[in-house]
């Protein structure tokens, strides 16, 4: 019952805090990688290059459903805002699932700038299967496609370190993020500016997905401060040899 | 028709989770049961468009003579080629452990130690790249984990820097690992929750 306690409390709030970002929208703090990724998305429609959208090689069925959903969020709008450009985005995944929703989202983003019939399927690909297949195939993306920028958001392992490194040989900039800890370490030694933790979460509120995005924010700190509070009490508690 | 699918895609997010929080209910878990089964079937249908996808991109490349095309000819030469071999021979058959045993995990391994290589480059690159305060404490905290985790020649751990390695282990680094699995954890709930109530629409709508 705690866990539909926590569901609905964070479903009241989001409702209730989208509804108030929609009258008086807030401001965010600064985050340099999602500076740096709003810049990318202007600079590779006016440079004429192209953005390579990576979202991981997690499924939707598990419990890294939740980053690969963030990074699809983040992908619908990067599409929208650059498929007008000479050089459309190209998105990958390394999960079957994960990539047909990839193309149907890129598609969307197309739908929604009005230029449907620019939208070509194989820029939506399942580059491998696993985490090592996917990153083998995905390196190639940054050296042959003339790519200003590679985003990576989603579930990225250890194996993000060769995507990385592919970027670096290109003098391609990487802005990352991943659910996973040893892709956040990796992330964080190897690329300019790193998002960490639910960082990976926030990239829609930074490149203006709306006021549910910014609500999630808010919930999110609101549902932060209440955990930080109650391991307080428990550890208070604790002490006094209450429980 | 935007509207349909937002409509059926709620419908079974709510569904399933009725299947998890009421399970008394009548029926609930049949429908849960039989809308994860659709799921599994409709994974295993996915898994063959990627597979097409990952042959059109390359042939792709191949008719266009793109830089690198051999590498998605040779690709696609030996996926046809171990597809047909695993149709006709049996599970388990010498030549497919072979091919698995053979080729896939050494390739995976020797990746994996390009990777040690290219992070042990970045961690170098590090300072140059951003030398704050964070970067600092990172490298030293690499540094002194690996220096506790190594074995000196005789056979034995470094006496002062493993108890120091373990420490941050189970103290420092498992304190913020929690902590930035809470943050991880409510960021993909306010996920779900903004996909189970159509805002946000991954299956392609507006």
């Amino acid at each position: 019952m705690i866990e539909l306690g926590i569901l609905g409390v964070s479903a009241f709030l989001l409702l209730i805090i989208t509804v108030w970002k929609r009258r008086s929208p807030s401001v965010v703090r600064e985050l340099p990688a999602l500076v740096r990724l709003y810049r990318a998305i202007g600079l590779s429609v006016e440079d004429g290059t192209r953005l390579h959208i990576s979202l991981g090689h997690g499924g939707l069925l598990n419990a890294r459903g939740g980053s690969a959903l963030a990074g699809l969020a983040a992908l619908r709008l990067i599409s929208e805002r650059t498929s007008v450009s000479d050089q459309p985005p190209v998105a990958s995944a390394g999960d079957p699932t994960l990539g047909l929703l990839t193309q149907d989202t890129l598609q969307a983003g197309y739908q929604a700038a009005g230029v449907e019939e620019l939208y070509v399927p194989t820029s939506g690909r399942v580059t491998g299967f696993g985490p090592f297949g996917f990153a083998a195939g995905a390196m190639p993306i940054t050296s042959n496609e003339n790519i200003s920028a590679n985003i990576l958001l989603g579930h990225f392992g250890a194996e993000v370190g060769l995507l990385t490194e592919a970027s670096e040989r290109e003098n391609v900039t990487v802005i990352g993020a991943s659910d996973d800890l040893a892709g956040q370490s990796i992330l964080f030694a190897s690329s300019q500016d790193s998002l960490i933790g639910e960082e990976l979460f926030a990239s829609g509120a930074y490149i203006g997905a709306g006021p549910s995005h910014m609500a999630s924010l808010t919930v999110q700190d609101v549902l932060r401060w209440v955990i930080v509070l109650v391991l307080f009490a428990g550890a208070f508690l604790k002490f006094a040899g209450m429980i | 028709m935007r509207v349909l699918t937002a409509i059926i895609a709620i419908a079974v997010g709510v569904l399933v989770l009725l299947g998890y929080f009421f399970p008394a209910l009548p029926y609930v878990q049949d429908i849960q049961a039989l809308l994860l089964n659709w799921a599994m079937l409709m994974i295993a249908a996915a898994a063959i468009v990627g597979v097409l996808n990952l042959v059109f991109v390359h042939a792709d490349k191949i008719r266009r003579r793109e830089k690198g095309n051999l590498y998605s000819a040779i690709l696609i030469i030996f996926l046809f080629g171990t597809f047909l071999l695993g149709l006709i021979l049996p599970p388990g058959h010498e030549i497919m452990r072979l091919i698995l045993n053979g080729v896939i995990f050494p390739v995976e391994a020797a990746l994996m130690g390009i990777l040690t290589i290219t992070l042990l480059y970045a961690a170098v690159r590090l300072l140059r790249r951003r030398a704050d305060f964070t970067t600092i404490v990172f490298l030293v905290t690499a540094a002194l984990v690996l220096f506790g985790s190594a074995t000196l020649p005789f056979g034995e751990n470094i006496p002062v820097f493993s108890g120091l390695a373990t420490w941050i282990r189970e103290v420092l680094a498992a304190g913020g690992a929690r902590g930035i699995l809470i943050g991880v954890s409510l960021g993909t709930l306010l996920t779900g929750l903004r996909v189970l109530f159509g805002i946000d629409r991954p299956y392609g709508g507006n």
